[in-house]
């Protein structure tokens, strides 16, 4: 069972308050995009074994949305950070290449 | 004239610490910045309370108080028969802010937890560490309390407040007796 | 026999007799016993029979590890199978009776199978109960139904009497295990200053260390232990649990803790067990050793014991387990027990050594106590049916060949010692074959990952494979300031204490006994002894190739009992290299799973049981509701009054009488679980815009509108009436399921989409008691409450107003959801009650009754009205149902609009909403499906459609339904064929959705 820290409240949370959320930092296409935008917005989905990045709600507590950055391989937490964001801030990208050198996900690295 | 009647009346039990319904509390959910000057002020005249918590915090004195919820949102504690008045008060002064201010006084339940074990009663429901070191007066947390959402604060006499939504008040009930049963208690915070 | 001596038994208190039943006999034992020790007292050696073939089966281990002395303990509500006699605690009035026998322990019919036991080989049932297939369902299912499980089930009608409870807690260091590693390891810990908790699964501290003997700093080890507890005791950061078993570790430093509080003490009160929910930045694992059995034949005969089962026996409880005894070994431990045993008076016959050159110092102190050893031999053959009668001894380096035959009644068998990787094991932690020890330990570079990306478990002494006391004190002092460290604290320096013990001289591995054994021999050397794996089995496996441990596990069964194979797995995979020609760690382990040992199902649960099995939701009426007649309907964690039934009355009777009367009177439904959104801002209008496939941001202050929202994927998931409070706020009602997960969804897309959107959402389903006041004399009764004017004029169709009604502060909203004059009034929650009660009151002269769920779902069906989780199920988007109408074309973006372009959505052949009329009047079963033409790959009739609400209408007399049929809307008055389950088809017409009041004359006044 995971801990994450929820960046908000500052509380190391237990899995059971919190609520996945999936892959993160992925863009939204509305009105106007082509069918393959479309298609890789709503299906298609990274499934690394390594470095992954996650949407996580703090739903049993201050309500939250974060992002969390980790190894699905030995659940290494690189570290949580903010919702408001489209992409990784860049010590968090620090913090994994400290541990993986070499790391790369989707565009990001 | 009908009277406001709390989820439960008022019950209570003994056991290993002391579970009491409180009855009903004013309660206002305000949302906004809270870094916003007028904002605080406005807090102020409607709690009594000169500064606002910190995160994971609560500032209560008996019915009145303010409790952090989540980087843009206070729960507000006054008397219940007061919130009305206080919630007006409260929306004028914000007019001119971007802010949500709405009484939920009647949709939560509020419960005291009093007792050498209170620490232990809650420790059995609640993933928090809730030993004398982690856990103190002032502080206040959100989380579930087996299968529901709930918060609750520590106050200077090292007793709990709870307080979860009105329609699962039973069940909270029920849970906190079956923590506190007789016999159960761990020794250990 | 076995006996109890008059000396030894340091756990015992020969002061405190105890008096307990075993299949329904009259024991006594002393406080302190183990059941396992007690009836070993009494002479009770052969406990059960073995799974497979109902052998006799006797103690053979003293803890934890035990694999036969299962049995079935208490009575009634506290019955419970397979409770290992090694770890439950004596106490006065137990009551226990053996397991897998008929009709008797003594006489089992059973037993049979061990005679035909060449013809159940591994694999047995993978091999006989394929053909022929008809066989499945009458002959083979109900045989292997009767012939699965070990110990009873309890009675259906049982109710477990007792209580459970879970508790969370957190520390820096955890330490399983309260031998002399973990108690050292968890004092060294201590002194850093970190929060240590200390768990101990027996009820004693210590672990076997006394009973193994040695010194520390020159005193006994005993001292040392009492020592180092009375000093744990005083220090303020310590918390220490006896009877608390580390059952599991897991993700992130989790670990449970298996706690028995009353086990021992059943009149005690509080809970039975305590699932203790450990959250620790570091754990310590002091989880000890576990010896080996030896694979000889007839090494399950009842008698044959582990040689340090045997010594804890006569040094923990006085007992010993036979008069005479041989001892066979590959190491110099066992030498211990041939020690132990001749000191307490016991003939030990001989000590077979399979090492040709026999052991070192110990043996030669047995040799001086006269104890004859004989190195290089072994045991070929133990005879004896329900009790060891001889051992028949041979070369180690033989095929078996006897030599000679000692006559015993007790055999003590050690194969070397393996630490309980268990725990370290659970969460990835990985092992290193020690060549040296023959056993897998764990490997300490490559432990479990904690959240910082560093291994969170170290082990301590014999856990480590540390197996000599003065190793096991240095590895358990390094483990615990080690543990220390990495929590973040400053280890303490100081002296370790030195411990001292009799060197002992390298084992030997012997993975068969003898070495060469021929097939007869092979064929009764037991593995598994509850789950009757053989040598053979393993071997046989082999042949037939199964390569894989993980594939040879479950072919044979080995080590799939509730043991979990702590006995066998090891001899088992060296057997199965062996057979496999390959080296033993290539060949690798099985995974080990927690729990450690089988918990109880009520300490998963916890308090989750009964009234608290899971959260009832109640609203402000639920009381009322309960007292008159409520047949409830969970929906959500809600309950709702389904119907209200009057005494005699049937339910299909009540939902008729309430749909006619609100039709024709007047109707009060409590609506209270309704979602109700507040949301307020700048961007408000805009964001629902976003939300809903409507406009939003035009609706005006004081009207309601419908809404209908989707997801991405551009389904259906949600609908209610939105009421525009002000300029910058909305109230979205959703539907009773909704009201979290929409907020949820709301909150979302703010936080994490639109983040720049000036808008605030609050929650405030549960301020409110809603009740909707339905029926023709609807404004009559709020007349007659008096206060706001709610006439045609002042609050139309689709609006709502502030007021108050009667001495009450409303809001009504004046919407419909049955084509009546309807009227939606919100209360606060806390004045629900009284206000219904003045409904109720008032309502008497207009013929009021209050409906439930049923006849809302009737009202709304008879009106075309679609129900969210009836015409939706995840696959339907609105334009399937009709509600075009209800999307925007105006708006350039909204969720789902997208998606709703997409080439599926906007097929002509998609299934589209339409009204069923039976033809016959009859009502439609739910969810029948309608047939066409042809048929489909499969041979299957195509389905063209299918029922989505069916329900009898009182006020037309006939079935009437919805469905999604294809084409339908263009296939008006068609007859479609759904067949039923029995074989009958039900013949129904296609019509308009909308069967009652058309023209919508009835709300409209």
């Amino acid at each position: 069972m995971l801990i994450l820290r929820c960046p908000y409240c500052g509380n190391d949370v237990d899995e059971t308050d919190l609520a996945p959320g999936g892959e993160a930092h992925i863009r939204r296409h509305g009105p106007g995009s082509t069918d393959a935008e479309l298609t890789d917005y709503l299906f298609q989905r990274e499934n690394p074994r390594g470095v992954h990045f996650e949407r996580w709600r703090h739903a049993a507590g201050c309500g939250k949305w974060f992002h969390a950055a980790r190894a699905t391989d030995t659940l290494q937490v690189f570290g949580t950070y903010s919702a408001q964001t489209t992409e990784p801030p860049q010590e968090i990208r620090d913090a994994i290449t400290k541990a993986r050198p070499g790391w790369s996900w989707r565009e990001f690295s | 004239m009908s009277d406001a009647v709390s989820a439960l009346g008022g019950v209570s039990f003994d056991g290993i610490a002391r579970i009491e319904e409180c009855g009903l509390q004013g309660m206002i959910t305000l949302r906004g910045d809270l870094s916003d000057q007028a904002l605080a002020a406005a807090v102020t005249r409607a709690t009594g309370q000169k500064k606002l918590p910190e995160a994971n915090r609560a500032r209560v004195a008996g019915e009145s108080g303010v409790c952090w919820m989540s980087p843009d949102e206070l729960l507000l504690l006054v008397p219940y028969e007061e919130v009305g008045g206080r919630l007006e008060a409260l929306v004028a002064a914000l007019k001119d802010s971007h802010a949500l201010a709405v009484n939920v006084s009647d949709a939560r339940a509020v419960f005291r937890v009093t007792g050498d074990a209170a620490r232990e009663v809650l420790a059995k429901l609640a993933p928090v560490d809730l030993s004398r070191d982690a856990f103190q007066p002032g502080r206040f947390r959100r989380t579930r309390l087996a299968q529901v959402p709930a918060a609750f604060w520590m106050e200077e006499d090292e007793s709990f407040r709870i307080v979860c939504f009105r329609s699962v008040a039973d069940y909270v009930f029920k849970l906190l007796k079956v923590a506190a049963q007789p016999g159960s208690k761990v020794g250990v915070l | 026999m076995s006996t109890r001596l008059p000396s030894h038994g340091r756990l015992i208190d020969r002061s405190a007799q105890v008096t307990f039943t075993f299949n329904g006999a009259t024991m006594r034992g002393y406080a302190g016993d183990t059941l396992a020790s007690a009836l070993l007292a009494n002479d009770r050696m052969m406990v059960g029979r073995s799974f497979k073939y109902h052998r006799p089966r006797g103690v053979v281990a003293s803890g934890a590890e035990e694999p036969n002395a299962l049995v079935g303990l208490g009575q009634g509500n506290r019955f419970e199978p397979n409770q290992r006699a090694t770890t439950t605690e004596l106490f006065d009035g137990l009551t226990a009776v053996s397991q897998n026998h008929w009709p008797s322990l003594d006489f089992d019919i059973g037993a049979v199978n061990t005679a035909l036991a060449r013809f159940l080989p591994a694999g047995f049932y993978y091999k006989m109960f394929i053909h022929p297939q008809p066989f499945w369902k009458h002959v083979y299912e109900p045989f292997i139904r009767k012939s699965a499980g070990l110990g009873r089930a309890p009675d259906s009608e049982a109710r477990d009497a007792d209580t459970y409870e879970h508790f969370h807690v957190q520390t820096d260091i955890l330490v399983i295990g309260g031998g002399v590693a973990g108690l050292l390891a968890a004092r060294n810990a201590a002194l850093s200053g970190a929060r240590v908790l200390l768990i101990e699964q027996t009820a004693h501290w210590g672990g076997r260390a006394p009973v193994d003997g040695g010194t520390v700093d020159g005193a006994p080890v005993d001292k040392f232990v009492e020592q180092i507890v009375s000093e744990l005791e005083t220090m303020a950061n310590v918390t220490m649990r006896l009877r608390c078993m580390g059952a599991g570790v897991y993700d992130h430093g989790y670990a449970l803790g298996y706690e028995r509080l009353t086990d021992h003490d059943p009149d005690a009160p509080g809970p039975r067990h305590r699932l203790w929910r450990i959250r620790a930045r570091r754990i310590v694992t002091a989880t000890g050793a576990i010896e080996r059995p030896l694979s000889f034949a007839g090494n399950d005969v009842p008698g044959v014991m582990l040689a340090g089962a045997m010594r804890d026996y006569v040094v923990n409880w006085g007992v010993a387990p036979g008069r005479r005894v041989v001892v066979a070994t590959n190491n110099d431990d066992a030498y211990r027990t041939a020690i132990t045993l001749k000191q307490a008076g016991v003939d030990v016959v001989r000590v077979l050594d399979a090492r040709a050159a026999g052991g070192g110092a110990l043996m030669e102190e047995a040799r001086s106590l006269g104890i004859r050893v004989d190195p290089g031999r072994a045991i070929a053959k133990v005879s004896g049916g329900k009790r060891v009668k001889k051992v028949a001894i041979c070369n180690q380096d033989g095929i078996g060949g006897a030599r000679e035959d000692l006559s015993c009644d007790a055999v003590a068998m050690s194969g070397g010692w393996s630490p309980v990787v268990h725990l370290w094991s659970h969460c990835g932690g990985k092992l290193a074959w020690d060549e040296d020890r023959a056993h897998f330990r764990p490997d300490p570079d490559r432990p479990p990952l904690g959240a910082d990306g560093r291994g969170f478990v170290v082990t301590a002494g014999a856990a480590s494979g540390a197996l000599a006391l003065d190793a096991v004190l240095d590895d358990a002092a390094a483990a615990g300031k080690a543990a220390a460290k990495a929590a973040g604290h400053s280890p303490r320096r100081g002296k370790t204490p030195r411990g001292e013990t009799t060197p002992e001289a390298a084992m030997e591995p012997v993975w068969l006994m003898p070495a060469r054994a021929d097939t007869p021999l092979r064929m009764k050397s037991w593995l598994d002894f509850q789950n009757d794996v053989k040598v053979s089995d393993v071997q046989l496996a082999a042949r037939e190739g199964y390569e894989s441990v993980e594939h040879t596990k479950r072919y044979t069964t080995l080590g799939m009992a509730t043991d979990q194979g702590k006995l066998s797995n090891i001899n088992g995979l060296a057997i199965l290299a062996d057979a496999l020609e390959a080296e033993i760690p290539k060949v690798g382990t099985t995974t080990f799973r927690p729990p450690y040992t089988p918990i109880s199902m009520g300490a998963i649960a916890g308090e989750a049981r009964g009234e608290v099995f899971q959260p009832i939701r109640r609203t402000p009426m639920h009381d009322w509701h309960e007292r008159n007649g409520a047949d409830w309907e969970p929906v959500g964690h809600w309950r709702r009054p389904f119907t209200y039934l009057r005494p005699g009355e049937t339910v299909h009777d009540a939902v008729n009488r309430e749909v006619k009367n609100t039709r024709e009177n007047l109707g009060l439904l409590d609506a209270s679980t309704l979602g109700k959104l507040v949301v307020k801002g700048p961007d408000a209008g805009r964001f629902l815009d976003m939300m809903y496939t409507n406009m939003m941001s035009t609706l005006k202050v004081g009207k309601c509108r419908y809404g209908l929202m989707c997801s991405e994927n551009g389904f259906l998931i949600d609908d209610g009436v939105v009421a525009r409070i002000d300029e910058d706020t909305w109230l979205c009602h959703t539907t009773t399921g909704g009201a979290e997960h929409i907020h949820a969804h709301m909150e979302e897309w703010l936080q994490t989409e639109w983040w720049d959107w000036k808008v605030h959402v609050a929650n405030l389903t549960e301020q409110y008691a809603q009740v909707a006041v339905v029926g023709p004399n609807a404004r009559k009764v709020l007349e007659t409450l008096g206060g706001m004017d709610l006439s045609k004029e002042a609050l139309a169709f689709m609006e709502w107003k502030d007021g108050r009604i009667g001495e009450f502060d409303a809001r009504v909203y004046r919407i419909s959801f049955s084509g009546e004059l309807s009227y939606e009034i919100a209360v606060p929650a806390s004045k629900g009650q009284a206000f219904w009660d003045a409904l109720i009151e008032a309502g008497r002269a207009f013929g009021v009754m209050p409906y439930g769920t049923e006849c809302l779902h009737i009202l709304r069906a008879e009106k075309g009205f679609i129900m969210i989780g009836d015409e939706t199920d995840g696959t339907v988007i609105p334009q399937d149902l009709g509600l075009s109408w209800a999307i925007s074309k105006k708006k350039e973006d909204f969720l789902g609009k997208r998606a709703q372009q997409r080439s599926h959505m906007t097929d002509p052949n998609r299934w589209k909403l339409v009204g069923l009329e039976t033809v016959d009047g009859s009502v439609l079963p739910d969810g029948a499906y309608a047939v066409g033409e042809g048929v489909n790959a499969n041979g299957q009739r195509n389905t063209v459609g299918r029922v989505t609400s069916t329900y009898h209408s009182a006020n037309l007399g006939r079935g009437i339904a919805m469905g999604l049929v294809l084409n339908g809307p263009d296939r008006m008055g068609e007859v479609l064929e759904f067949p039923g389950t029995d074989g009958t088809v039900f013949k129904a017409k296609i019509v308009d959705p909308v069967v009652y009041d058309k023209d919508g004359e009835k709300q409209n006044v």
